[in-house]
């Protein structure tokens, strides 16, 4: 690849990193895991005057799962760290259930779960789960940490709420009321293609009902979908056949889809709300194991 | 004593690809691999409009970029008489544009620098003004007689039409339509896709002022042809070019034609007077390259109540792009698409194809496709599979009762071709126990109460396969036979050379094992060259499956010369006169005494020591070999799917592939071979496609555009064998290469319309993505033509 010339500076630190990019004044790019950056710096669609490296800093690989079942996942975090913890599969299963339809088994090897959230893509994967789990990213600055809450941390296709010398450090799941349970479904072309469409649903059960429930979409508006307000339907009562219909029509409409070469926006509704009704009857049939 | 044929890996051993120690080693050796000293590297500027007139190029921003060494333009080429090239279907091709330019990703012009980075960073500052034209995307619009004129460059080309071309009998075939009980009507699109071979085009341009000699490193399939054709547009004498093709990361198809790239390095290096480098980058090759197919039907079979065929009536029309630069024999200007039905016995047919200049790339006819046999076959199996539907007739007895029989061959096709073996009806018999059809019916039913939709769709053809015979079949005038040259060192081992080009077939390993089995010397000690034209005998390279049917019988020959020869030597050690000695594997004897006799070792080192009076040293020579038809392969494809109603997605259940492609040299190659073709067989039928929107911008431009299937979705396939020798060819082999993307993808969507059939939906053109089919199975109508490619709400 040929890429316009760049400055390359690889910090030790959070700080020292911060540093860089406030030199940039805006032009400088934090590179983590590089998968949707470098290939925009090959096809020169991107041409940064610096890349801020942050690989070289150490501490930010962690996931921890609290006491309480709340997580932290760190800005070094690879999709393939996500897709092999063992402890996620069962404290967070929309985590687990959308692991392995990121990208390609090459992507997730080296791309990493925040800087996912970060490129804001429509059609990202973790944008939309981080979403429907109702989590914030732990943003950090000249002047300190910040949380932005997910729904106001994508602004647009690929915009988020960081300030050019903000490094977005950690994604924040909360500690969930009862039992945690959902899934993640997306309908792609083949493996690695930009989604048709993807629901992330995450819900708590508490009681044998619905306590809170997170649905959100990707691939079906010009930036991720939080239909959580459409999932309402669902909350305070257990999973039945009409509350699952119900908001299965809820969320479809709730989707803004455009018509174009991976289909018809009637088509696009009408995949959202199988997939919303596919998972949420999922649930449904294992309650008795999560109630 | 005859020595063990598989064990010194001849015919019919599956003996592990030479090729691979040293691929699966990094330790290829690419065009890009290549460095020489004082290279200077190349990137070409193209056009972002399809179709627009160059008001001004400038580039004088470009010159002062640091270490930027030329920069090329299409008025500079023009004063060389280089700004256009010939194609290989006798029309014309801009090298760089001068006046327009007539496609998106069109050269523009060229900068040649010290390094690939400031060449493009140079590329970057060429300021070129254009001024919009209307844009033609598909051929409807340029038979529109108010449609912008593409090739206003030609003489006599008021539109934008560039042939009608018919074959066949229509007074014939009209009677038979007349005379039908039933006429069975389809209309298809075969949509344009593009081969993409993983490695993209590049060249290395050497010229050599003080010996006045041209070399090229480049990807070519066919270098011969290329040196042939840079004689033509270069003038420089043929003995002063040397072509050489390393290994190539595939091909299809996609590096038989000459692209402006090759001929711009060339010219560069001549006024540079340094090796000049280009590689092509991945969007430059998907949007500029040969592409294969975009071919509209209109099809109709004329039919007796019972199912049989009683005629064929085709008319095509094919998108050609801005070029008709078309890699096929130069009789036939819509390939071999009358190979349609050669596996029926039909009474009567006729065809009419008529090309169309459009605002997209050119170079039709790439694709591992045989010379648009892809479209040919895929039609002829829809249309079937159309008529049994329309007649209720089961799909598998409608083909039984239409085939040629085992005892009819030769059998001469209503089109004229000549084909001469086959066992159709055996090999459908064995797909269809395989696939278990005797009770799918009942369980396709089952299922369908219960919501699940199953379809098993059926695709059965013969190919013609090993172009030529020279009789009939030349490109740019160049008759299309063969060669192969061996040399038997004196300890016995061996360097054999033909004029063929691997791209993946295997010749290293399989030219080996021919030689192994003529002469009884072990594969392992026979080194396989090609790809350098000034050593390898002149052949026409290596596509339309024609390695084995031509260059693999002159393997053959050679291999038989070089044992008649031997056999002299052997009279003479043995003391005994030619007529009393016999031939096993690897070894002649006396014919009254077994025991006495020479290993063809023997022989080869008296051929340098101890030779009989009078006879030529060495052992040594070459075959050219013309060969008297084509080869006519056989495959029956059938694929077992289920469709999700709620979304369209289609899954294969199972897919089974029957081929007999004759003696097979290598079973485990051939077996590659197919695997690879039944991949991009389903690659097309469900996802690969390139299109273009309304002004001409290319859909399909990168890898996430333009989708080639993982492993993740590509069914398994169960292969299963039958052998028909050929009757021609010396080692009884037919042509496989591209059997399978030739014969894949029909049955694909035979099994999708099938699931469908209870809905009344007659066709969904290919890919059948799941947002079209579940449009079909939601309206009860066909799905015709590209998808859409605009936002529409």
């Amino acid at each position: 690849m040929y890429p316009s010339r760049f400055g390359y500076e690889a910090p030790k630190s959070i700080e020292e990193a911060i540093g860089y990019l406030t030199a940039g004044a805006g032009e400088a790019k934090i590179l983590a895991g590089g998968q949707s950056l470098v290939p925009m710096l090959k096809l020169r669609f991107a041409a940064p005057e610096m890349l801020v490296d942050i690989n070289s800093i150490p501490g930010l690989d962690y996931i921890n799962i609290g006491a309480d079942g709340s997580i932290r996942i760190g800005a070094l975090v690879r999709h393939e760290d996500i897709e092999r913890s063992e402890e996620l599969k069962t404290a967070q299963p929309t985590l687990a259930a959308a692991a392995h339809l990121v990208a390609d088994p090459i992507v997730r090897t080296r791309g990493t779960f925040v800087g996912s959230v970060c490129h804001a893509d429509p059609q990202g994967d973790w944008a939309a789960a981080m979403t429907a789990l109702g989590g914030h990213i732990v943003v950090q600055g000249p002047k300190g940490k910040r949380e932005i809450a997910m729904k106001d941390f994508v602004l647009g296709p690929f915009q988020n709420a960081l300030a050019f010398n903000e490094i977005a450090i950690e994604a924040v799941i909360p500690a969930p009321q009862g039992t945690p349970v959902g899934s993640y479904l997306k309908l792609e072309r083949r493996v690695g293609d930009f989604a048709t469409a993807s629901v992330a649903v995450a819900l708590n059960i508490q009681g044998g009902n619905v306590v809170r429930a997170g649905i959100a979409l990707a691939g079906v508006g010009g930036r991720t979908i939080d239909a959580t307000e459409a999932a309402s339907v669902l909350v305070g009562k257990p999973l039945s056949e009409d509350s699952i219909l119900a908001a299965a029509e809820a969320v479809a409409a709730a989707a803004e889809p455009r018509t174009d070469h991976r289909g018809s926006s009637d088509y696009k509704r009408q995949i959202v709300k199988t997939f919303v009704s596919r998972i949420l009857t999922g649930i449904a049939n294992s309650e008795q194991k999560v109630a | 004593m005859a020595l063990d044929e598989i064990k010194i890996g001849g015919m019919g051993a599956s003996r592990r690809r030479v090729e691979d120690n040293r691929f699966i080693r990094g330790k290829g050796n690419y065009v890009d691999d290549i460095v020489l000293p004082g290279m200077l590297h190349m990137e070409i500027l193209r056009s972002p409009m399809a179709h627009a007139r160059i008001k001004s190029i400038d580039v004088s921003a470009a010159w002062e970029v640091p270490g930027v060494r030329l920069v090329l333009t299409g008025e500079m080429m023009a004063a060389r008489n280089l700004a256009w090239m010939p194609t290989l279907s006798y029309d014309t091709q801009a090298v760089l544009a001068t006046d327009k330019v007539r496609f998106q990703g069109q050269e523009v012009a060229a900068v040649i620098a010290d390094d690939p980075y400031i060449a493009k960073d140079a590329c970057q500052k060429i300021v070129v003004e254009y001024e919009a034209l209307p844009v033609i995307v598909n051929p409807f619009q340029a038979m529109e007689a108010s449609s912008e004129l593409i090739r206003d460059d030609k003489e006599n080309q008021p539109t934008n039409k560039i042939f009608d071309w018919e074959i066949g009998d229509k007074e014939g075939t009209d009677k038979a339509f007349a005379a039908a009980d039933h006429v069975s009507k389809l209309e298809l699109h075969y949509p344009r896709s593009h081969p993409s071979p993983m490695e993209t085009c590049g060249s290395i341009a050497d010229f050599n002022r003080a010996t006045g000699k041209l070399t090229v490193y480049m990807t070519s399939q066919a270098p011969h042809i290329v040196r042939a054709a840079v004689a033509m547009v270069a003038e420089l004498p043929e003995h002063m070019i040397r072509i050489v093709s390393p290994d190539l990361g595939g091909g299809f198809g996609n590096k038989v034609p000459i692209y402006p790239g090759y001929v711009i390095s060339i010219l560069a290096s001549i006024l540079t007077e340094r090796p000049v480098k280009w590689i092509e980058d991945k969007t430059g090759n998907l949007i500029s390259t040969g592409f294969g197919r975009d071919v509209y039907l209109k099809g109709e079979l004329a039919l007796r109540k019972d199912g049989k065929i009683l005629g064929v009536r085709m008319n095509t029309i094919s998108d050609h792009g801005a070029f008709y630069a078309d890699a096929q024999p130069s009789k036939f200007k819509i390939g071999l698409m009358h190979s349609t039905f050669a596996a029926y016995d039909i009474p009567v047919a006729h065809l009419t194809s008529t090309g169309y200049y459009t605002n997209k790339a050119p170079g039709g006819v790439a694709y591992r496709c045989s010379f648009r046999v892809t479209e040919a076959m895929f039609f002829q199996e829809r249309m079937v599979q159309a008529a049994a539907d329309d007649l209720g007739i089961d799909q598998a007895e409608i083909r039984r009762m239409n085939f040629v029989k085992d005892d009819d061959f030769p059998h001469r096709t209503a089109f004229g071709f000549l084909t001469d073996s086959g066992q159709y009806e055996k090999c459908l018999n064995i797909g269809l126990e395989a696939i278990g059809y005797s009770t799918f019916k009942a369980e396709q039913e089952e299922a369908r109460k219960r919501g699940r939709l199953l379809g098993i769709g059926i695709s059965t053809m013969t190919e013609p396969l090993g172009a030529g015979n020279s009789k009939e079949y030349d490109i740019l005038g160049i008759k299309m036979f063969d060669s192969a040259e061996l040399r038997v060192h004196m300890s016995g081992k061996a360097i054999l050379r033909t004029g063929a080009m691997n791209q993946g077939q295997g010749h290293q390993t399989t030219w080996a094992q021919i030689v192994a089995h003529e002469l009884g010397i072990p594969a392992d000690d026979v080194t396989v060259e090609e790809g350098d034209t000034d050593t390898a005998p002149f052949g026409m390279g290596t596509y339309a499956s024609r390695s084995t049917p031509v260059a693999g019988a002159a393997v053959a020959m050679v291999s038989r010369k070089i044992r008649a020869k031997a056999r002299k030597i052997a009279a003479h050690l043995l003391e005994v006169s030619e007529e009393d000695i016999e031939w096993e594997l690897g070894r002649f004897y006396v014919r009254s005494n077994h025991e006495r006799g020479v290993t063809i070792q023997d022989c080869a080192m008296a051929a340098y020591s101890n030779l009989p009076d009078g006879m030529e040293p060495g052992l040594e020579n070459n075959a050219y070999y013309d060969p008297p038809n084509l080869t006519w392969p056989f495959a029956c494809y059938i694929a077992k799917v289920e469709i999700d109603p709620e979304t369209g997605v289609w899954d294969v259940l199972q897919f089974v592939a029957v081929d007999d492609c004759g003696v097979r040299i290598n079973p485990m190659v051939v077996e590659g071979q197919i695997m690879g073709g039944l991949t991009e067989a389903y690659a097309m039928s469900s996802m690969q496609y390139q299109t273009y929107d309304e002004e001409g911008n290319c859909i399909g431009s990168n890898y996430m555009d333009y989708l080639l299937p993982t492993a993740w979705e590509t069914p398994g396939f169960e292969l299963y064998e039958v052998v028909t020798p050929c009757p021609h060819h010396p080692i009884g082999a037919k042509g496989i290469g591209e059997c399978a993307t030739v014969g894949g993808p029909a049955a694909f969507v035979n099994a999708v319309m099938d699931a469908l059939k209870h809905t009344g939906v007659r066709n969904i053109d290919m890919p059948m993505m799941p947002n079209r089919v579940y449009e079909a199975l939601q309206t009860g109508k066909d799905i015709s033509g590209m998808p859409p490619v605009r936002s529409g709400d």
